[in-house]
């Protein structure tokens, strides 16, 4: 047993250093570090393209794709670095979600045409999964697709899609079989987002950001080629992503990098004349997320070695979810309560950086314990894994 | 990066855990706790013969050398079967401080007698940061010792005390090899909660000579024995609580109430998650405080053995309180194995300084930073 990396891992994690102080523009950094989301729709393909041309654009995917064929420890030693360093995301939809979904189940036609754009950053893709009335349940899913000889007319409602007002392309469960089964009769189609009858509607979030929206089909036409795999099967696909992930899944780069800034915060704040930081109350529950923290850093790192091992994944994926997201949130609750009653200026008039986007932070990420699987759902899913009550 | 045990390490696993499973079950630990002195000799002489009680005896003085990783595996077993033998106290702290301050001579002296199984040493140094309590006067070639010990665990079936003692009139610690019936010395022995045994020291101007004492100042040593054994604790707690865990869920896929298992309650379901998850997290920590018990510098221990020792307290607290309320009424009664662990982990919490203790001691080494 060794928790610490070995010398190859060492000089891996040195060389991605060296490449994100050299490579990762500052511009972009900055931005990202204030929180600032305003340039998102150029910095992410720019960044995506940077990753690109050093030959970094995809570091899950085989070589065969044009990957990095990197180990599951390299990818993960890659991300944490990246958070570190206030790069922004690489946008997850294409290269995590839809790509392996076509490595494994599309054709060679499919990945021909679809996978070095997204590898390039040249095409931005975007998930139609939920509705207005499947959220958690999501088999009970009711946009429909007819098929119209080599094409199939669409018509239904997607909600919380998130950053599909850039994106070209949008992977959509959609029910081609409404006589089955709630996941029977669901097939797994890819929509050019310039299609006629395709609609892309805002919806204003609690922080006032624009992240997520309503995308209406009507009568969209989707040739048939662009279904993966077999018709009514797109269920196993869906399912094929879930618990997929599980290298950054616990988020622990862009945790230590929030505590990080945290204890600059509470150091930097004053109370009855002292360093907020010193105060046992806030102390206390800083060392407590800070030891937390640790405790998910070991724990994803021996999930990660189980998976070089090709151990079959446990209920560690959502363990990881679950702990990671709530960590993240008590981070930036955390900042909040530093800031007190100045984290109230919301419109960036407050006295420093952190002010506006301690608390907008605060606000969005209460969505991380939703989205992904809820944490209620990910509970059912560990419990059902140990209880092993049903079948 | 590497979370494997080597074919020794799994070995020595596996043949404890053999050891348990066979001759240390549920039922006959029940009979020793009720039997004369409340733990068994024979459990004793069988983890001799394993060698398990040589296990951290350097190979250089004819022990297993096994090191923390071994402390580790093994003391997972201890927590899982509730040993009430003296393994933490003796083959752990005890052997530790002797091989860490202990002369050429000394060392010969106890280290095969410790390893055989025919001495129990244990330590009686209270680190919860309430002083020393004992002062050792120079009294020609020797020492005179007063003071008092609270709360040594098995100290009252040692042979062999440890005792530390500041040094009068210096900040020098120093470490006491006496024997328990050395005159001056009164042993008050009790039951602690989790069915092991424990006493409070008591010393009226015991003579100590000179070659009683084990070493030069202990500081450093004691420190460095503190830390393996506070490593090797945490441990016993992630078997104790892997086991509660496992009884928790096997009990609600039995238990029937409205005609359906209790195991099909959301509540409990999500309650079983968490449980699972604070067990899990207690199991990182547990490697934590492995790998780091052992580091070169103190303060790389202590961070480490500080945060273990947190996360593995509130785990313990959480699994246990749970686990009783998951088994109803019957978590509530001395005839499960569920209130036993439950208790366990309740003095695991209180011991090598408290939950509290150690998030204090964190929050302030925030500062500066």
């Amino acid at each position: 047993m060794d928790l610490d990396f070995n010398a190859e891992e060492n000089a891996f994690r040195d060389e991605v250093r060296a490449f994100l102080k050299a490579h990762l523009p500052s511009e972009i950094s900055t931005r990202i570090g204030r929180g600032d989301d305003s340039q998102i729709a150029q910095d992410i393909p720019r960044w995506q393209s940077i990753l690109h041309q050093h030959g970094w654009g995809a570091p899950a995917w085989p070589k065969a794709f044009g990957g990095t064929g990197w180990s599951t420890t390299q990818q993960y030693i890659f991300e944490t670095e990246c958070a570190l360093a206030d790069a922004p995301i690489q946008l997850p939809f294409g290269l995590k979600m839809v790509a392996p979904v076509m490595m494994r189940y599309g054709n060679a036609e499919q990945q021909a045409r679809f996978l070095p754009r997204i590898l390039s950053g040249e095409d931005w893709w975007c998930q139609g999964y939920s509705e207005p009335g499947s959220g958690s349940d999501l088999a009970s899913l009711k946009t429909r697709a007819v098929r119209d000889g080599e094409e199939y007319v669409v018509n239904g409602q997607k909600v919380w899609n998130t950053l599909g007002q850039y994106a070209d392309w949008i992977f959509c469960l959609v029910r081609t079989d409404a006589g089955a089964k709630a996941q029977q009769g669901i097939s797994f189609l890819l929509i050019d987002m310039k299609s006629p009858g395709v609609k892309v509607q805002p919806t204003r979030l609690l922080d006032g950001t624009h992240e997520v929206n309503e995308i209406w089909f009507d009568n969209v036409r989707v040739p048939v080629a662009n279904r993966i795999g077999e018709e009514n099967d797109g269920w196993t696909y869906a399912k094929f992503l879930l618990g997929h992930e599980r290298t950054n899944i616990a988020g622990i780069g862009g945790s230590k990098r929030e505590l990080k800034r945290l204890k600059e915060m509470a150091a930097a704040r004053q109370l009855d004349g002292k360093p907020l930081l010193e105060d046992t109350m806030i102390a206390a529950r800083i060392a407590q997320v800070e030891i937390d923290l640790t405790a998910l850093e070991i724990t994803n790192l021996r999930v990660i070695f189980d998976a070089e091992q090709k151990k079959a994944p446990g209920p560690q994926a959502s363990m990881l979810k679950i702990r990671g997201t709530e960590i993240r949130q008590r981070i930036a609750e955390l900042q909040v309560d530093v800031l007190g009653a100045d984290a109230l200026a919301f419109d960036g008039h407050g006295d420093s950086d952190d002010v506006p986007r301690a608390m907008a932070d605060y606000l969005n990420l209460r969505k991380l314990s939703i989205y992904g699987g809820s944490n209620e759902i990910q509970r059912n899913i560990i419990a059902q894994m140990i209880l092993r009550l049903r079948g | 990066m590497d979370f494997s045990f080597n074919d020794e390490q799994q070995m020595l696993l596996e043949t404890t855990r053999r050891l348990i499973a066979k001759d240390y079950t549920f039922a006959h630990r029940m009979k020793i706790r009720e039997g004369a002195g409340g733990w068994s000799r024979d459990t004793w002489s069988q983890l001799a013969d394993l060698g398990l009680l040589a296990l951290t005896i350097p190979e250089d003085d004819g022990g297993i050398g096994a090191g923390a990783i071994g402390a580790m595996l093994v003391s997972n077993v201890v927590g899982e079967g509730l040993l009430l033998e003296p393994f933490h106290a003796s083959a752990i702290v005890a052997t530790q401080a002797i091989v860490q301050l202990a002369s050429a001579q000394q060392r010969e002296r106890w280290l095969p007698a410790l390893a055989g199984g025919e001495t129990i040493a244990v330590l009686a140094h209270d680190d919860a940061g309430k002083g020393l309590g004992v002062e050792a006067t120079p009294d020609g070639d020797g020492w005179t010792l007063s003071g008092h010990k609270p709360a040594v665990y098995h100290a009252d079936i040692a042979d062999l005390l440890l005792v530390s003692a500041r040094i009068k009139g210096s900040d020098e610690v120093a470490l006491f090899a006496l024997p328990a019936d050395t005159q001056g010395i009164t042993r008050h022995g009790y039951r602690t909660v989790d069915d092991q045994r424990a006493a409070h020291l008591e010393l009226k101007n015991v003579s100590a000579g000179a070659d009683t004492r084990l070493g030069g100042d202990a500081t450093t040593g004691l420190q460095l024995v503190i830390d393996f054994g506070l490593a090797a604790l945490c441990a016993e707690a992630v078997g104790a609580l892997d086991r509660i865990l496992a009884a928790t869920i096997d009990y609600s896929r039995s238990r029937n109430q409205f005609g359906v298992p209790i195991g099909s309650f959301q509540a409990l379901q999500h309650r079983m998650a968490d449980m699972l998850m604070y067990t899990e997290q207690a199991r990182s920590m547990s490697y934590l405080a492995t790998s780091r018990c052992t580091d070169a510098d103190a303060n790389v221990r202590r961070a480490a053995l500080s945060a273990a020792k947190v996360s593995i307290g509130q785990a313990a607290r959480f699994v246990g309180q749970q686990a009783v309320q998951i088994h109803g009424g019957m978590g509530m009664t001395d005839e499960l194995d569920v209130s036993h662990y439950f208790k366990r982990l309740t003095a695991f919490e209180l011991r090598g300084g408290t939950t509290d203790a150690h998030l204090r001691g964190l929050a302030r080494g925030l500062v500066g930073k």
